[in-house]
Order: structure tokens, then C-alpha cells, then sequence
């Protein structure tokens, strides 16, 4: 590959532009806001490098850089990417500057600290999808934990303490575990190889001795079904949406979420894979509650942001059950799923905010009619509705008909039982009540006459809301209609993660 | 052969985005973009027709699409004879409707809106028929919903019209959630969604497995064309504006779920019990819409609840292994229904907006073009003799007869009977008799402009002449059927007992004329009473009068479970128990540091003796490991 640093370049550009952000005099506002977005524009500039020196055909790390660290606890700062974490970094340097100019207007007080976290937490995501080493992958999971606390305790809505402490206890639940998950698989691979390594492609080697992989399994998989969040973990969710800026609603459900499912991808089935396939009528179960659950949630939530919010759990469900269907069209569904959400909910919530920028409330019951007040807004509104839908043309039907098609492809498998069948009929019921809720909550917003004198005057959408929208939506129609330049550079990596799970699966003793 | 193929559908998405761009600033203009777009995808689909016809076939790839594993698909267009003739129905039905909403839809505020969403459905029809593959098929088979859910909500102000487009959209993806699994479930079977290979590969399918993925993908057909138990959302699409009636809910889009079974014949075949259940209810929900639409006020709810009826004689058709048979009267059915449906947009045009039947009378000598081509498009529907229905009509109940099913016939002639008498009671009162709308709306009532009436006049013509030009049935089958064989093989010629064709043929003659005649006794030949019609006479008509409660049923069944389920979850579940679980733990810990700090009294001594106790604690430990 290139010969200078990429990825490193990539992760750590915001942070520079974070320590330039502080030196600034206080009071520039419109400064402030111009220079952390275009440093957030420029980090996108340089990740797109990335994905043109990205060998789709090959499997392995890319873009590998590797100086030990701390060798003596066999700690290293070692970052590479694949095809599995490639589209998610991309979607991080693509949202994050979206997020920023989102919140011109939305924030006015103490701009330049809100840039700073911002910027701070995008460093944070994108080292945790590129972090090959379980100490660095830990401390960035860690870090970025702060900035998104300080988001939403400081600029959030009016219960934002009790939503940023419920966000910070939940998720440090899970990290705990976590941390002393970590630990102990440093130490059992420490004590049956005598290299003590808390590097990620020499532990994937190792087999976890039966009795010990159920145990670290599940630590992980706790942080990780809290992250997702999966049911019933997820109430800090609606909680935290509701109470973040709308850059923070956006950064939350775009990327956060998906640390989660990428930790199940990433770690739980190549580090523990019997004990991943062990716990796949669990973890489908939950799944399921969580893609039913979620919806008719969602149905009856009087404020939107919930609505979105609660629509996340439901479209998780089908990430995660993609991926723990351990087929190539359910996990390269579920990351293509990954991207899909990430733009159609992050939409979603940059259209909430907008709303809410014009008229201070969230309550479906305050609108109506807006159709003919502002018809681009509900041109779009209506588009990115469709996409969170499934409607083929647009790109949430391409995750969830692949992840669908895999969850039918192991029901159909020789390990599965007939009761299996449950499984894809079941998920696929989802599409039904998505329809129920985000069409009826269509309706209420845009359809109708206009029920509130308040919503007679507003203005459509201004050009800077135009410029956040429009890139988001050229996604979302390009993956639509045609996801090859996305699926194709997932699937060399998948196929490969699918051999390794069935390799160590057969090498255990007493294993399928 | 690949351009005009291509020029097809991409002519009406052109037209989608120009008008969807710009149509803020061409506004009342936007027809000059939305009509000649149908009109040149009309003339490829005329050229098409033409080489099917000398015995072309086309098959071409636009781009890989989904792809993950074994998954492949792309987007493949496949032209056939049945293809052809279905393209040549869409986009020259399509044609003069558009050409018809000019004058139709002449100063709504939508205008360029409308023309937007009527060229995205013909493009997306059209992709619908060309697609090569079940995915593609069923991608479109979602936009065409999505289009009918926006042009039955298209005045979006009136809560019915948006409650209505709604509910077509959810009944629909109930069937399509059982399309969706069906095309699953064809792939985890066969490996491909490709029609060649698919059907290639079907015999090798355990008829029990052809079974399942054959009534899965007949439950999405069941939802698109509103049969039994999924009808309930074409009437409320009346909501919509006449043309979209007229092209989407009755000629095209509502007969692709006859076009799926037709396409998929061989894997329904396969199965066998599938097509008996195609045929079964195909052939009740035809007795069962007709006897509704016998009661209807509302002169579009008459004509929706006829689609779904006469949807059934198709299914009847393609179920009794009658393709040509089903297909043929889809072309008819295309003809007369849209002709019905315009003729019907004229008076309404006319009245103002009116609609009911109890309003309406004597327009006739006033509308002498729309009444002489509703009346041509009424009794092609009845089945009048030599007029297309009859023909078509006649064909699926003489294969019901010769197929060895006599109940099914019997349904359909009942049915078949109960059309004539429905459609010539809607047209007498809407035509015929004193005027019984209010005196100031009476003396506006004219005929429609130019551009209305000549689409009124072809579709008039194509009636009559269908039927006499290619639907007379000989040794060697209708010449329909004749274009269709490389995909239907024309059946042998089944040495049948019992009636001959004859008598059938002259049976069902009489059950329409009989059909009319009753209509005439009770509707015609005496005034009508406007104020009994629409009023419950007994336990029955209340019945009928009342579509069979079947929406207030799944309101009960359904929607309301939904509803209170969703509360629950949500106030219940999610806010009392998963999260009062969360927020009782974090009062446990917020409790328990409270109790905690009680320890920390400040005391130094305290301090002292309870370290003093823990590293006795910690030496013991030690000591006795």
C-alpha cells in the first residue's frame, strides 16, 4: 500500500483539528463552525483515499500500520481496515461533517466546545473500527464514550442529566464486563502460548478452551447487545435521542450503534465462534423481539424523535440477526444494513431537528398538513420515510431482503430445525408493521390540512439544510439502485470471516 | 430489438424526473412532458409487439444488482409473447388515460404533481412486465404500490383520501409479505431467481415444496389484485382521481397479480393443489364482489367492486389452467373497465365531483358521446354479444366446464348474471330517468371537452372490435391464443361430454340478457325511488349494503389488537417493567451508597478499626490457603 499513513492520517486529522479548534480566541462563532467542518470535510477527503486503495479481492487487513507500544504487556498500536470495517469508517467521516453543519442554528452556546467534542468523538468511532489491537480498540471505545456524555448532558434537551448518566452507567456496564473479558483472554492465551498479545489477528488464532469461551462470550456480547442496543437493553436509547442536540441523535444512531454490531462482527464470532453458534437461538430470539418489539413500539410514540428512536431497535434486530445467520447474504446484508441505517435514520433525525429548529416540539400531534406548507421538506421527508421502510429502489430494501434471504438460507440449512422457518417469517412480518408506523406517522405530519396556525408560516428548507440533506439522499438512492461498489468490497472479507468461524468450529474438540 | 425495449420505460421516468424537477415552473404545462412520453413508449411497445410477433423473444442485462455469496441478480429484461401483449395494454391504455387527464385534471393545483406520479407508475408498470427475474419483479411490484399509495392519497388534504392510500399500501405488503417469502424460499430451493432457470429447474421441486412457494407468491397476487381475503383496499381507492381509477385500479397494475401467476404457470403447475386454490377463489371472490357491487351508491364503488369481480374471472381463468383464456380477458376486461371508468369521470366531471348514483339521472341527452361509449363499455361488460367481454367472458366459463367443474361454472354464471344486472342498473341510474340533482348543478351539465371524449371513443372501439378480431375461438384455439402458444401450448382439444359448446355459449347469453332485463324491471321501468336506494330492506341487503362487514371484521381482529398490543408495549413493557427494572437498579445503588454513607462517619477510630479488621480478614485468608 501507499507508504504514508492513511489510517492514522484519517483518525487522527479531527483531534488536530480539535487542538487548532482550542487555540482559537473565543467568540468566532461562524469561525469555529466553518473550520471544524471543513477539518470534518477533510478527514471525508482523505478516508475516500482509502476506499479507492481498497483491493476488494483481497481479505485481510489493509492499510495495516503497526509500532509497538507498550511491548511489554504485548500492547501495539496496530490499525488496519478490511471490507467489513471499511463502509463503516466512510460512514463516520461522511456523517460527522453533515452533523456539524446541521447544528449552525441548532447550537448557539459555547460553539466552540461543542466543535471540539464533536470532532473528539469522530476520532473516537473511527479508532474503534480501525483498531486491530483489543487494548487500543478498549481505550477508543472508552474515549469516545466522554465527548458523546458531554453532548448530550450539555446541549441537549431538558432532561438531559438523567439521559447522558443513563447513557454513560449503561454503556459502562457493558464496557466492564468488557475490560475484564479482555483481561482474561490476554492472560488464558498468555498462559497456553507463553506470548502475551492483546493483539486481535494472533488471538482470533487461538481456540478458547470450551468452558471459558462461554463466559468471555458473553461478556462481550453484553457490552456489545448494550451498544446495539438489542432488546432488553435499549431504554437508554430513546432516552438519550430524545434529549441530544440533533447532531447528536445523528451521531448516536448513525455510528454508535453500530460499534455494537460491528463488536459482534468483529470479535464475538472470530474469537469465539462455538460459543457464538452456541447462542444463536438466543441471540435470534432477542433479534426478533427487538425487530417486532421496536416496531409496534414505535407505532404508538407521540413524539418523533422516539419514534425514530424506537424504529432503530427494530432495524437493529435485522442487523444482528443477519449477522449471526453466519451466511454471506445475512452478513453482507447486515452491514450493508449497518450503512443503510446510518443514513436513513441519521436523515430521519436531521429532518426531526429541522422540524424542530421551526417550531420548539417534536409531537406528531402539532403538525399536520405540512405537505402544503413545505412540500420539498415533505418531498424529502417522505423519501427518506420510504428508504427506513424497505422500499426496493431505495437502500434499506437491499440490507433487509439480503439479511432476510440468509435468515432463510439457515432456517433451510442441515443444522437448523424445521421450527427454524419461524425465524425468517417472523422477520419478515417486520416489513408489515415498518410499513403501519412510519406510514401512519407519515400522515400525521404531512398529509391532512394544516391543523395549527403555527404551521401555516414555516419556511421550507434553507440551501445550507439542502447541502446537509442532499448527500444523504444520493446515498440512499445510489445503494438503491445500484450496491455493487458497496456489497463488493464486504464480500471478500465476509467469506473469509465465514471459513475462519466454520475452521475453528471444526478444530474444537467435541465442535460441530 | 434492445432500444426500444430499453426506450420503454426509460421515456416515462424521464418524464418522472423532468416533471419532479421543474414542475414547480412548468405547472399546467407539465402535459406537454407527461403525455408524449407515453405516447413514444406506446409506439416502442407497438414495434416490440410487431417483432414478437415474427417470432423474436429479447433478453437483456442492464447491470448486475444484488449480490452477496451465491446470491446474484441483475436487472434483466425479458420480452415474450405474453410480455408483449401485456406492455402493448399498459402503455396504450396508459396512453389515452394520460392523454384523458389533460382535460380531467385541468387546473388542479398537482397538475405537474400528477404527471409526475402517473409517468413513475408507467415506468414502473412497464419494468414490472419487462422484468427477467423475481427480484426485479418484485422490486417493481412495490413501486407500483408505492405509486397507487401516492395517487390515491393524492389529495392529500381529504383524511379518506390519505387513510385510503395508507391502507392500500399496508393490505398490500401483507400480500408482498408473503410474495417476499416466496421468492426466499424459490431461492434457498432452486438457487436462482432467474424465470429461464427457475422454470427450468421446476420439475425438480418436490410438488409439496412448488406448493408452499406457489400459495406465498399467489398471497402477494392475492394483495395486488384484491382478491378474497385481501380485497378491502381497492374500493377505498376511489378516493384517488378518476384516471388513476381507471388506469391503475382497474386496467393494469390490479391485474398483475394475474400476470405473476400466468408467468409463473409451470411452478403452479408443479404444485397443482395452487392452482385449484387460484381457481377457487378466484372464482368466489367473483360471486362475492358482484353481489356487493349490486348495492353500491357510489357509481366508482359499483365499478371497483366489479374489478375485483371480474380480477376473479381471471384468476378463475389461469387457475383452471386457462391462460390464454385468463389473459384474454385481462386485455377485454383493460378495454371495457377503463372505458367505464373515464365514461363514469365525465358525468362526475360533469356534476361536479358528484359521485352518487341517487344524485345523478338523465344526463343522457346532454352527454351523448359519453353516454353511447359507457353504454358500449357497460355491455361489453355484461358479456353482450359480439361485444370483447363476451367473448373473453364465455372462454373462462367454458373451460370451467370442460375442465370437469361444474360448481366453479356455476359460480361464474351466477356471477356473470349478478354483472348484468349491476352494471345496468349503475347505468340506468346514472343516464337514465328524471335528473335528481339539484337544479343548479343540472343546468351545467355538458358534455366533456374533446380530449376526454375521443379516449372514450377508441377505448369504445377497441370494445366492439377486440373480441370479433382475435377472440373467436376455432380448432386451433382464439388467435389470441395462437400469439401466446410458445408460452401457453395450446391444450388439445379435450373430447368433453355433457353440454357442447354450444349450449354454454348460448347459456351464459342468457344469463346476461336476463341479467339486464331484471335490472330494467326494477331500475327502468318505473321512476326510481332515489331515497330507498342505499337503505337497508332487510337482514340481506343490509348485508351486502354493508361489503359483509369485512373491514369492521378486521378493524376487530387486527387493527384494534394491534393498536391496544402496541400500547401496551409501549406504556406497559417497555416505560413500567424493562425500564423500571433499570431505574430500580439504579435506586438500589443510589440506596445502598446512601446506607454506605452512614460507614463514613469521620470518626478516626472508626477508620482505624475497620482496617484493623480488614487486614485480619486479608491475613487469615492467606494464611489458610
Amino acid at each position: 500500500m501507499s507508504g504514508w499513513p492513511i489510517l492514522s492520517a484519517v483518525t487522527f486529522l479531527p483531534v488536530l483539528g480539535a487542538v487548532v479548534l482550542a487555540l482559537l480566541p473565543r467568540g468566532q462563532a461562524a469561525l469555529v463552525r466553518w473550520f471544524a467542518f471543513l477539518v470534518a470535510v477533510a478527514t471525508f477527503a482523505v478516508s475516500l483515499l482509502l476506499y479507492a486503495g481498497f483491493d476488494a479481492a483481497s481479505a485481510g487487513y489493509q492499510f495495516r500500520e503497526r509500532l509497538p507500544w507498550m511491548p511489554s504487556f504485548g500492547i501495539s498500536y496496530h490499525l488496519g481496515i478490511d471490507g467489513i470495517s471499511l463502509l463503516l469508517v466512510l460512514l463516520t467521516t461522511f456523517l460527522s461533517p453533515l452533523a456539524l453543519l446541521s447544528s449552525w442554528r441548532a447550537v448557539e452556546d459555547r460553539v466552540k466546545e461543542f466543535s471540539i467534542s464533536m470532532l473528539l468523538l469522530e476520532t473516537g468511532m473511527l479508532g474503534v473500527f480501525v483498531s486491530l489491537d483489543l487494548f487500543l480498540f478498549y481505550i477508543f471505545w472508552e474515549a469516545m464514550l466522554i465527548p458523546m456524555y458531554l453532548i448530550i448532558g450539555v446541549w441537549g434537551g431538558p432532561a438531559r442529566i438523567y439521559a447522558a448518566i443513563k447513557f454513560i452507567l449503561y454503556t459502562l456496564t457493558g464496557s466492564v464486563l468488557m475490560l475484564v473479558a479482555i483481561l482474561a483472554l490476554y492472560f488464558q492465551h498468555g498462559a497456553a502460548t507463553g506470548t502475551y498479545t492483546f493483539d486481535l489477528p494472533t488471538l482470533a488464532g487461538y481456540l478458547v478452551p470450551p468452558g471459558a469461551e462461554v463466559w468471555l462470550f458473553l461478556a462481550f456480547a453484553v457490552a456489545f447487545a448494550i451498544k446495539v442496543p438489542m432488546f432488553p437493553f435499549h431504554t437508554w436509547l430513546p432516552d438519550a435521542h430524545v434529549e441530544a442536540p440533533t447532531a447528536g441523535s445523528v451521531i448516536l444512531a448513525g455510528v454508535l450503534l453500530k460499534m455494537g454490531t460491528y463488536g459482534f462482527l468483529r470479535f464475538c464470532l472470530p474469537l469465539f465462534p462455538q460459543a457464538s453458534l452456541a447462542f444463536v437461538p438466543w441471540i435470534f430470539l432477542l433479534a426478533l423481539v427487538g425487530i417486532v418489539y421496536g416496531a409496534w413500539v414505535s407505532m404508538v410514540q407521540p413524539d418523533l424523535k422516539k419514534l425514530v428512536a424506537y424504529s432503530s431497535v427494530s432495524h437493529l434486530g435485522f442487523v444482528v440477526l443477519g449477522l449471526f445467520t453466519l451466511t454471506p447474504q445475512g452478513i453482507v446484508g447486515g452491514i450493508i444494513q449497518m450503512v443503510n441505517h446510518g443514513l436513513s435514520t441519521g436523515a430521519l433525525f436531521l429532518m426531526v431537528g429541522i422540524l424542530y429548529e421551526r417550531r420548539h416540539t417534536r409531537l406528531i400531534a402539532d403538525f399536520g398538513g405540512l405537505w402544503k406548507a413545505i412540500p420539498a421538506f415533505s418531498v424529502l421527508f417522505m423519501i427518506v420515510s420510504l428508504s427506513s421502510l424497505g422500499l426496493p429502489g431505495l437502500n434499506g430494501f437491499v440490507g433487509e431482503f439480503l439479511i432476510l434471504v440468509g435468515a432463510f438460507a439457515w432456517a433451510a440449512g442441515p443444522s437448523a430445525a424445521p421450527a427454524a422457518y419461524l425465524v425468517p417469517v417472523l422477520a419478515t412480518s417486520g416489513i408489515i408493521f415498518t410499513a403501519v408506523y412510519m406510514l401512519w406517522m407519515y400522515q400525521r405530519v404531512c398529509f391532512g390540512e394544516i391543523t395549527s396556525e403555527a404551521n401555516r408560516g414555516l419556511a421550507d428548507l434553507t440551501r445550507r439544510e439542502w447541502a446537509v440533506l442532499l448527500p444523504v439522499l444520493l446515498f440512499i438512492v445510489w445503494i438503491g439502485v445500484y450496491p455493487r461498489p458497496f456489497t463488493g468490497m464486504t464480500e471478500a472479507s465476509v467469506q473469509a470471516l465465514i471459513t475462519q468461524v466454520q475452521a475453528k468450529v471444526a478444530a474444537t474438540p467435541g465442535g460441530r | 430489438m434492445s432500444t426500444p425495449v430499453w426506450l420503454m420505460p426509460f421515456l416515462p421516468l424521464l418524464g418522472t424526473l423532468l416533471n419532479a424537477l421543474f414542475g414547480r415552473w412548468i405547472g399546467r404545462h407539465a402535459h406537454w412532458i407527461g403525455v408524449p412520453v407515453i405516447g413514444a413508449s406506446f409506439l416502442c411497445s407497438c414495434i416490440l409487439f410487431l417483432s414478437v410477433w415474427s417470432g423474436e423473444t429479447f433478453r437483456g442485462d442492464l447491470f448486475p444488482w444484488i449480490q452477496a455469496g451465491a446470491f446474484t441478480t441483475a436487472v434483466t429484461a425479458l420480452v415474450d409473447p405474453l410480455s408483449a401483449v401485456m406492455l402493448l395494454v399498459v402503455t396504450g391504455v396508459g396512453f389515452l388515460i394520460h392523454l384523458y387527464s389533460v382535460g380531467y385534471m385541468h387546473g388542479d393545483p398537482g397538475y405537474a404533481r400528477f404527471f409526475t406520479y402517473l409517468n413513475l407508475f408507467v415506468f414502473s408498470m412497464v419494468m414490472l412486465v419487462l422484468a427477467g427475474n423475481f427480484l426485479v419483479l418484485y422490486v417493481f411490484w412495490e413501486a407500483v404500490g408505492l405509486c397507487s399509495y401516492l395517487l390515491i392519497g393524492f389529495w392529500y388534504e381529504r383524511k379518506a383520501a390519505a387513510d385510503a392510500g395508507k391502507k392500500a399500501f399496508i393490505v398490500n405488503r401483507v400480500g408482498d409479505f408473503g410474495f417476499g417469502l416466496g421468492v426466499m424460499y424459490l431461492w434457498v430451493a432452486l438457487g436462482t431467481l432467474d424465470y429461464d432457470e427457475v422454470f427450468a429447474k421446476v420439475p425438480t421441486l418436490a410438488p409439496e415444496t412448488a406448493t408452499v412457494i406457489a400459495l406465498l407468491l399467489f398471497m402477494g397476487a392475492c394483495g395486488k389484485s384484491a382478491q378474497l381475503p385481501l380485497h378491502t383496499w381497492l374500493p377505498d381507492a376511489m378516493e384517488g382521481p378518476t384516471p388513476v381509477s381507471a388506469l391503475i385500479h382497474a386496467a393494469t397494475m390490479v391485474t398483475a397479480g394475474i400476470y405473476l401467476v400466468a408467468r409463473s404457470h409451470l411452478l403452479f403447475e408443479r404444485s397443482g393443489v395452487a392452482l385449484d386454490v387460484v381457481a377457487w377463489v378466484g372464482g368466489l371472490t367473483a360471486l362475492f364482489a358482484a353481489t356487493i357491487a349490486l348495492a353500491q351508491t357510489d357509481i366508482k364503488r359499483v365499478l371497483a367492486y366489479s374489478t375485483i369481480s371480474q380480477l376473479g374471472y381471471m384468476f378463475a381463468g389461469v387457475g383452471l389452467g386457462a391462460y390464454a383464456a385468463g389473459l384474454f380477458h385481462l386485455v377485454t376486461h383493460a378495454f371495457f373497465k377503463a372505458l367505464l371508468f373515464l365514461g363514469a369521470g365525465s358525468v362526475i366531471h360533469a356534476l361536479r365531483g358528484e359521485q352518487d348514483l341517487r344524485k345523478m339521472g338523465g344526463v343522457a341527452p346532454r352527454m351523448i358521446t359519453t353516454t353511447v361509449t359507457f353504454f358500449v363499455g357497460a355491455a361489453g361488460l355484461a358479456g353482450l354479444p359480439p361485444l370483447a367481454g363476451f367473448f373473453s367472458k364465455d372462454e373462462i366459463l367454458a373451460s370451467a366446464y370442460h375442465a370437469g367443474r361444474p360448481g366453479l361454472w356455476a359460480v361464474l354464471l351466477l356471477g356473470a348474471l349478478l354483472t348484468a344486472v349491476y352494471i345496468s342498473r349503475a347505468f340506468i341510474l346514472a343516464f337514465r330517468g328524471a335528473p335528481r340533482m339539484s337544479q343548479e348543478v343540472a343546468r351545467h351539465v355538458h358534455e366533456s371537452p374533446r380530449v376526454m371524449t375521443v379516449p372514450l371513443g377508441l377505448l369504445a372501439l377497441l370494445t366492439t372490435v377486440a373480441g370479433v378480431a382475435v377472440g373467436i375461438p376455432s380448432a386451433q384455439g382464439t388467435a389470441f391464443a395462437r400469439f401466446l402458444s410458445p408460452v401457453f401450448p395450446l391444450a388439445e382439444e379435450a373430447g368433453h361430454g355433457g353440454l357442447s359448446a354450444l349450449t354454454l355459449l348460448i347459456l351464459s347469453v342468457i344469463a346476461a340478457v336476463a341479467g339486464v332485463l331484471l335490472a330494467w324491471l326494477i331500475y327502468d321501468s318505473r321512476p326510481v325511488n332515489a331515497e330507498a336506494i342505499g337503505r337497508p330492506r332487510n337482514r340481506l341487503h343490509a348485508l351486502v349494503l354493508h361489503k359483509y362487514y369485512v373491514d369492521e371484521v378486521y378493524g376487530f381482529l387486527f387493527v384494534r389488537p394491534l393498536v391496544w398490543l402496541a400500547g401496551f408495549c409501549a406504556r406497559v413493557l417497555d416505560l413500567g417493567f424493562v425500564d423500571g427494572i433499570v431505574n430500580g437498579v439504579g435506586r438500589l445503588v443510589v440506596g445502598w451508597a446512601r446506607s454506605m454513607r452512614l460507614v463514613q462517619t469521620g470518626y478516626v477510630m472508626n477508620y482505624a478499626l475497620a482496617t484493623l479488621l480488614g487486614a485480619v480478614v486479608i491475613v487469615a485468608f492467606f494464611l489458610s490457603r
